[in-house]
């Protein structure tokens, strides 16, 4: 009952935020279709954004940078200063440290580690420069101005949701879960999330493997599943980046009688849902334009301007991106926001 | 025979270019570190040639730095150890577990400076008994370690990132002693121990007879064996401040704390002029090394630069650097 109130909470939270940030997965001229009036979108004036994020060592990492660089060229007003990927927090730390030193206007920051670079993050604050948290957290409030944050939990709910619609009806039925790298807090909450979903329609996890967010562990981690489970009916694999190496073991088993649900929603695996000659038939978005998201509150914190489409007459202090399923019903509306693997 | 290699691990300073003497190669990296500045100046101005700024290079040099120190004396001594960034995240995350930080609030921060040390100077403890005793090339040894250190650190911290609430620790750190950061000055004092442990006393003669010739240095009577496992040790202590500094920079320990610290520090220490086979190592020459790739590094992110064309220059520079190292060797022994 309380575990059906939580997931109920969580679906109507979502659904609240989904409300304000649906615009930004759609083209720049989106804040036009809100019921305020707002100008958003009109130069003001000019403002230097300070950008780092960790090592692009996964395509949705490089996603993040590279639709952060993207969104910021949609601005005249906007200059970007982007230090590249790094997961050293040493470095990382000195990159925000000369931010500081330049006097930026704003700092959008993904950290490698949110606690390690919370004392930096801390430090710009106090000589006057907002600073935008985007994927992991701070572990301090007062070090960001605003925070954008994917939904882990969410994205389990999301695909465990699809798999019981889909196997409605169907007894005994055999799920499977191929997990991320199992020791982060992030998967953990992924595998929660799907847990309990599936049981909200009387399934349950019958297996589980997990691999490494890369091909080659994905093609290993789902090898050993398919020895493991001779029946499936449906996969969840959290992560589409090692999702190549997980298609390309089904298709070395020849296996064909599941179908395969991703997670993150890369731009190849959107294209499978779209032409349906694939085994997956749906993905979990884990958005990869969240650093854009970063940008655009940056320049709204700067400009002093408010969220289109909220009463409000500031930015907010948190927001927390939905994690939708895409499906070949609605696959052409987030394809284009998908991220190339 | 042992008297032929008794004649080569002497001191070899006759007959040599000035370049290849120990002032000459430092002139040679105060030059490349000049351009990099002048490089900097040019392309970033005022936002390079600024007090903050060089306050942002010394800092991030700080951590680094230490280890390299150390990395200097076991390199000088023949040795080579690739576990140090795995020594560093043990060490923090062993100096910042719930456990010692209660114990460092109920008595002194210190503790977690002693746990951290400790740490360090245990690892370098084991790395040296392998190697001496256990007969293990240093490369497999350490690479053990490597792999055997950080994985502890995962196991100790459950992968997650330990923060540091003891306020003592990190108001410490965050001071400044006449504008000079703490962090910095811990760097100086290290490299100022360094040379001076290298350069004046028995134990840096000991270390340059070792690494030049240990065969000799055995019959010249100095015990090789305990000797190496002292130098691992002095290297693990230098993990165990660079711990702390990180720690204090970051305030949590973590797992992924120091990560490829091994090859900064080896690539500092190569193009600082000591040699990777041992019998020759400078301490002035590696502080020079470190900053010149932390000027490198900064010059990159003031001008917007990728990590990646970074790490492309980076490579470039040990080469040359070797490369010339190389030209020197064969032009003093020829």
């Amino acid at each position: 009952m309380s575990r059906k109130a939580i997931t109920g909470l969580v679906a109507a939270m979502a659904v609240a935020l989904t409300a304000c940030t649906g615009n930004t997965a759609q083209p720049p001229a989106g804040s036009g279709q809100g019921g305020a009036k707002v100008a958003n979108d009109e130069p003001g004036e000019k403002v230097v954004i300070g950008f780092s994020a960790p090592a692009a060592d996964h395509g949705w990492m490089a996603a993040i940078t590279n639709a952060a660089k993207a969104e910021a060229g949609k601005y005249s007003d906007v200059e970007l200063r982007v230090v590249e990927g790094t997961n050293d927090v040493n470095l990382q730390i000195s990159q925000v440290e000369t931010f500081i030193n330049d006097k930026v206007d704003a700092i959008v920051l993904l950290p490698f580690d949110g606690a390690a670079l919370t004392p930096v993050a801390l430090k710009a604050m106090k000589a006057g420069i907002p600073v935008i948290n985007v994927d992991r957290e701070f572990d301090s409030p007062f070090a960001a101005r605003s925070t954008v944050l994917g939904d882990n939990y969410g994205m389990g709910v999301s695909a465990g949701t699809y798999i019981c619609e889909k196997l409605k009806g169907k007894t005994g039925a055999v799920v499977a879960e191929i997990a991320g790298i199992d020791s982060l807090p992030l998967t953990q909450d992924r595998s929660k999330g799907f847990a309990d979903a599936l049981s909200e329609c009387g399934l349950k996890v019958n297996n589980r493997v997990a691999a490494e967010f890369t091909v080659e562990s994905g093609e290993k981690a789902a090898a050993n599943l398919l020895q493991a489970a001779p029946k499936l009916d449906a996969v969840w694999n959290h992560d589409d980046d090692q999702g190549v190496g997980v298609s390309a073991a089904i298709k070395n088993a020849g296996r064909s009688e599941f179908f395969l649900v991703g997670g993150a929603g890369s731009a190849n695996v959107m294209r499978e849902i779209k032409a349906d000659n694939g085994l997956h038939k749906a993905t979990v978005v884990y958005p990869s334009t969240q650093g854009a998201d970063g940008i655009r509150l940056a320049r709204l914190a700067v400009q002093g301007k408010a969220l289109g489409d909220l009463v409000e007459v500031e930015i907010p202090r948190e927001i927390q991106l939905y994690a939708p399923v895409v499906t070949k019903d609605n696959v052409d509306r987030y394809l284009p926001a998908a991220f190339e693997s | 025979m042992s008297e032929d290699t008794a004649t080569r691990a002497a001191p070899r300073t006759n007959g040599t270019s000035f370049l290849a003497s120990a002032p000459g190669r430092n002139t040679g990296l105060v030059v490349a570190l000049v351009l990099l500045c002048l490089v900097g100046v040019v392309t970033a101005g005022d936002r390079f040639a600024d007090l903050d700024n060089v306050l942002t290079i010394l800092r991030l040099a700080s951590v680094i730095g230490v280890v390299s120190v150390g990395m200097t004396f076991v390199i000088t001594g023949g040795g080579i150890d690739l576990s140090v960034g795995a020594i560093v995240a043990l060490a923090s995350v062993w100096a910042t577990t719930l456990a010692t930080q209660s114990m460092a609030t109920n008595t002194h921060w210190l503790i977690m400076v002693f746990t951290a040390l400790a740490v360090g100077a245990g690892c370098g403890v084991i790395n040296g008994a392998l190697i001496a005793y256990g007969r293990i090339v240093a490369f497999i040894a350490t690479l053990a370690m490597l792999a055997a250190a950080r994985g502890l650190a995962e196991i100790i911290s459950n992968r997650r990132t330990q923060i540091v609430n003891v306020q003592g620790f990190t108001a410490f750190f965050d001071a400044s002693v006449l504008g000079v950061p703490v962090l910095v000055v811990v760097f100086a004092l290290v490299a100022a121990s360094g040379w001076v442990l290298l350069n004046r006393t028995t134990f840096g003669r000991r270390t340059f007879a070792v690494g030049g010739n240990p065969e000799a240095a055995r019959l010249a009577g100095i015990d090789v064996r305990r000797h190496t496992v002292m130098l691992y040790t002095l290297l693990g202590v230098c993990c165990g401040i660079a711990a702390v500094m990180l720690v204090a920079r970051t305030t949590t320990g973590s797992s992924t704390h120091g990560l490829l610290y091994e090859l900064d520090a080896i690539a500092a220490v190569v193009i600082g002029g000591t040699l990777l086979s041992g019998g020759r190592g400078t301490i002035a020459g590696t502080v020079f090394g470190v900053l010149i790739f932390t000027t490198l590094s900064n010059v990159f992110t003031l001008n917007n630069l990728s990590i990646s064309a970074q790490a492309v220059a980076k490579g470039a520079i040990i080469v040359v650097a070797v490369l010339l190292q190389q030209r020197l060797a064969r032009r003093s022994t020829a």
